[in-house]
């Protein structure tokens, strides 16, 4: 059951091969036994679990249920969800408990049925790509436990990957979806801006935060984002569009698509190894069918630098909220008002939050607003423009999803530029606010290597074949980590 | 005071008339127990998000419409961050760089009778944004409670140029604002619960001189106060610079108990909010469409009636101004001259004006509550115009209408006899006997004495019990002594 994709698992629950509660309870015993060692999960309530798989199968008995009801799934702890202590991997929010559900929540287990097996820990407000920065500790990389898993969604990464839950969910603001998939092995999906509802998913970059399906398969991400995306009135970012099934055209064939090969991205900077298996996999898409052009994304260079402007202004204000005053952390002692304020944010955030946090109210303030924010949002602009002549000539855009495989724990830590930069390939997708997707393309070192695939505006569903028909060709998909059985 | 010259301009804080907050559901009715017209949107809980109310919106284009502004088709939304405790998310959502009403003017009249002047406001702009919750400092032994009832609660901050030169000018534009956004439905204009709060930036000159450096008297939310805390300020900064110091730039508190401003921050403590365009919400665009409908909503706004009341009813601008100060005078005027009829506009304006807005005044009403209705004023004056009483008479009619001893004048006149002796048989009689019986008099006026002739006019009309028409008397007594 553990090795099984979504699709399966939702025959053998229909077929009533094994029951929601069975299935929620074998993944619950897994997390008992491995999380201590992984560390994916930050919050597990198997009593709430249970009830809800129960709740699940009398929906399966009634025959009310939809394709995925009763499949146990992990939420990244960014999603507010009633009852259940909410995190963001902050000791802000240590002992949050939220009063609401975030509508992602809502969409996936009020309507879809499906049994939450807990919340997955992350790096703080998700800013991070090692998962280094929460403050319930690291997560070990399955496939090695000396490395990261990648962030900020590095908890539903591991959880994956270690076959803890089935499937997860991430957000991705420069490639905190794609980056933890890519380097645990993993199938995630970044959807167009405004496609899944920010309500209730607490924002680190608004402009840029978009939540997304993570799994072994790009199946198991149309699947899960079929239940995920939707127009939002709570949510004004959120785009009013018919609703979509993203399993539709998984099938279709690859003859005559073309794949466009961002030269900037083939360019010095990318390890050997993830160049010679993103290679191979350009190889496998001309076998499909699929014709490969030349493009070019001539700013992306400046996409890095871009976003280090406008996610940090944008998180400098929106964690404002977190003072002290009517939930969350406040310090224990403290003088008059400002010093309760400095004590409470200076103990409750963690080093990276507090240095994006002194970044943004630096670009924001009177006299350097100019030099910086707007023209990042210039930049942001042309960045988006790029694209947009890319897509011209071509249907997806391939590349890496990250410049190295995973690193150790610790490797980059200390060099914030460095840690900055293992979201090169991915960031530009944010600013554009396009949809991307990663996906296992091979090994170098036994890592695993992730591809990475970015469409036009709306086009998940065609990423979604293009991964699909890839993955019905090749295996890389299908590997586990060695030493957890 | 000769030789400085006050600038003064206002910012005023008018919350809109929602039914909701401006970002979230929760109700924004006033005076319910703590924290619980707060809900997770205006809590600022993890993860929530705003979504705009197209009622405020409406109100913000009634407003720009009204005062004959640009109403901007984009607009954007904006974060003022800082950190204050009755702010749940860091940052107060408005507007910045981009507002939704650009521009206007409202032209006031100040003073009254002969030195009365009219004087036009420009307006810079207008903004929507929320308001924040409040601090509570009493009651919690060294804390302080928070309220956030009042958070997210629609305000307009409509802003003017430097373009008052007195604080009756200040208060001149204050009342006629206040006046027009009840007008036009979108304030209640409630200033004791802070409905509706002026910020005066005052600063002094010589004149032709460049502007001075101001500051800005907060919170105003008394007409009086706004004048008395103007007069002092201006004494403040003309002594301060006539002794030789210069002004700060500074934000100060009026105390109404010592009737005195005082230093709340200077300039250096000035915050830098660290405004840029809120990314949780879209730019704000007002189609043409909608703009044309909010337009076809709206009432015959103030100047527009007032230019009808001269032009149709021949009222002075004064008078005109007077009876548009808000919608409950223009409405009670037009239903008295719709019942006393067009011919009889001017009499109907100063009953209005001036015995009506008397014995309001004696009683401490508003117009809203006067026992006599416009029908039954119109009824009276009716009886004035048509010579069925004199305006004497009319007075104890009124009287009677007032204390509830009838439920017309019509009623009161034939209930108490009070109608007019037009009969000139009548007043020829009542003449003849009083010229009789006052020989004196009459020599007096004959030897020259004007004064005579009053004290004869008196003894008629009191023979006459005052019901006999003066016109008729003058003229006949005239006859009778030039005969």
């Amino acid at each position: 059951m553990i090795d099984k994709t979504l699709k399966q698992l939702s025959q053998a629950l229909a077929a009533k091969d094994i029951s929601s509660v069975e299935l929620s309870t074998l993944f619950l015993d897994r997390i008992e036994r491995l999380n201590p060692e992984i560390n994916a999960f930050v919050t597990v309530d198997r009593d709430k679990t249970l009830k809800m798989a129960a709740a699940a199968d009398a929906r399966i008995a009634a025959g009310s249920a939809g394709p995925l009801t009763g499949i146990p799934v992990a939420q990244k702890d960014i999603f507010c969800a009633e009852g259940w202590r909410t995190t963001c991997g902050s000791k802000m929010l240590a002992d949050f408990v939220a009063p609401y559900d975030a509508t992602v929540i809502e969409k996936m287990h009020r309507d879809a049925g499906l049994v939450s097996l807990g919340k997955t820990n992350m790096d703080e407000f998700a800013m991070g790509s090692s998962n280094e920065t929460s403050f319930f500790g690291p997560v070990r990389n399955p496939w090695d436990r000396t490395r990261v898993p990648g962030g900020s969604s590095g908890g539903s990464a591991a959880a994956i990957a270690a076959r803890l839950a089935p499937a997860a969910t991430g957000t991705d603001t420069g490639g905190s979806i794609r980056q933890p998939a890519a380097l645990c092995n993993l199938t995630g999906l970044k959807p167009t801006y405004g496609v899944v509802s920010r309500y209730g998913m607490i924002a680190y970059a608004s402009s840029l935060d978009q939540g997304g399906p993570m799994g072994a398969t790009a199946e198991d991400c149309a699947l899960l984002l079929n239940t995920m995306a939707g127009f939002d009135a709570r949510d004004s970012t959120s785009l009013e569009r018919p609703a979509e099934d993203y399993t539709r055209s998984l099938e279709q064939p690859l003859a005559g698509l073309r794949i466009g090969l961002p030269k900037e991205f083939f360019a010095a900077g990318c390890d050997a190894g993830v160049m010679a298996a993103v290679q191979e996999a350009i190889n496998e898409y001309r076998r499909l069918g699929a014709t490969i052009v030349d493009v070019s994304l001539p700013n992306s260079h400046l996409s890095v630098p871009a976003y280090y402007v406008i996610a940090p202004a944008e998180a400098s204000s929106n964690l404002s909220r977190f003072d002290g005053v009517r939930y969350g952390y406040r310090a224990p002692d403290y003088g008059n008002l400002d010093d309760m304020y400095m004590k409470t944010r200076a103990q409750g955030f963690g080093e990276e939050v507090k240095r994006r946090i002194l970044i943004g109210t630096y670009v924001l303030s009177h006299g350097y607003y100019d030099a910086y924010y707007l023209q990042a949002q210039r930049i942001r602009r042309l960045i988006a423009n790029d694209f947009v002549d890319a897509f011209k000539a071509c249907d997806v855009i391939l590349g890496p999803t990250s410049p190295t495989t995973a690193f150790k724990l610790g490797e980059k830590s200390a060099d914030p530029v460095q840690m900055y930069l293992s979201d090169i390939y991915t960031i530009a997708v944010n600013l554009a606010g396009l949809p991307g997707m990663a996906l296992p393309c091979g090994f170098a070192d036994g890592l695993p290597v992730g591809l990475q695939l970015i469409g036009n505006y709306f086009d998940e569903a065609r990423l979604l074949n293009v991964a699909h028909r890839y993955q019905q060709a090749t295996d890389w998909h299908q590997r586990r980590p060695a030493g957890i059985a | 005071m000769n030789q400085w010259e006050v600038v003064i301009g206002i910012e005023t804080h008018t919350q809109l008339a929602t039914v909701s907050k401006i970002f979230s559901g929760a109700s924004t009715a006033f005076g319910a127990a703590p924290n619980t017209q707060a809900c997770a949107v205006d809590l600022a809980l993890p993860g929530v998000l705003p979504v705009l109310n197209r009622q405020a919106v409406e109100c913000a284009i009634r407003f720009g419409l009204a005062i004959g502004a640009h109403v901007a088709p984009k607009s954007v939304f904006a974060r003022k961050n800082y950190f204050y405790p009755d702010l749940p998310k860091g940052y107060q959502i408005s507007q910045f760089e981009l507002p939704v009403v650009q521009g206007g003017a409202i032209t006031v009249q100040v003073g009254s009778g002969d030195k009365a002047y009219e004087k036009t406001i420009n307006l810079t702009r207008a903004h929507l944004e929320e308001d924040a919750g409040k601090s509570l400092h009493e009651d919690f032994h060294g804390k302080s409670g928070i309220d956030l009832n009042r958070a997210g609660t629609p305000l307009l901050e409509i802003v003017t140029e430097p373009d008052m030169r007195s604080s009756d000018e200040a208060v001149a534009y204050a009342r006629a604002l206040h006046a027009l956004v009840r007008w036009i439905g979108i304030c209640d204009g409630n200033m004791q619960e802070g409905s509706f709060r002026c910020d005066a930036n005052v600063s002094v000159r010589r004149p032709g001189a460049p502007f001075g450096t101001r500051r800005e008297i907060k919170n105003l939310n008394s007409f009086r106060f706004l004048k008395e805390a103007i007069d002092f300020e201006v004494q403040w900064q003309i002594n301060e610079i006539e002794e030789g110091r210069a002004i700060q730039q500074a934000t100060v508190l009026f105390d109404p108990d010592t009737g005195e401003t005082r230093m709340m921050r200077s300039k250096e403590d000035a915050h830098d909010y660290r405004y840029f365009p809120d990314p949780d919400l879209l730019p704000l665009v007002i189609s043409a469409d909608w703009l044309e409908r909010v337009r076809g909503e709206l009432p015959e706004l103030p100047a527009q009636k007032r230019q009808r009341f001269v032009e149709q009813l021949g009222l002075s601008a004064y008078d005109a101004t007077t009876l548009t100060a808000s919608q409950e005078i223009a409405d009670f005027y037009e239903s008295t001259v719709s019942v006393a009829g067009q011919a009889a506009a001017k009499p109907c304006a100063n009953w209005v004006m001036v015995d009506l807005a008397a014995r309001l005044n004696k009683d401490g009403l508003d117009i809203a509550q006067s026992p006599v209705s416009p029908q039954q004023l119109g009824g009276l004056v009716l009886r004035i115009v048509d010579n069925t009483i004199s305006n004497n008479i009319a007075k104890k009619v009124f009287e009677a209408l007032w204390s509830g001893d009838g439920a017309t004048a019509d009623e009161v006149i034939e209930k108490q006899g009070l109608k007019q002796i037009t009969d000139s048989g009548a007043i020829e009689a009542l003449v003849d006997e009083v010229l009789a019986a006052n020989p004196a008099n009459v020599a007096e006026y004959r030897a020259g004495k004007e004064k005579a002739f009053n004290a004869l006019v008196g003894q008629v009309m009191k023979a006459a019990k005052g019901k006999a028409n003066p016109q008729q008397v003058n003229e006949l007594l005239k006859a009778k002594l030039a005969g």
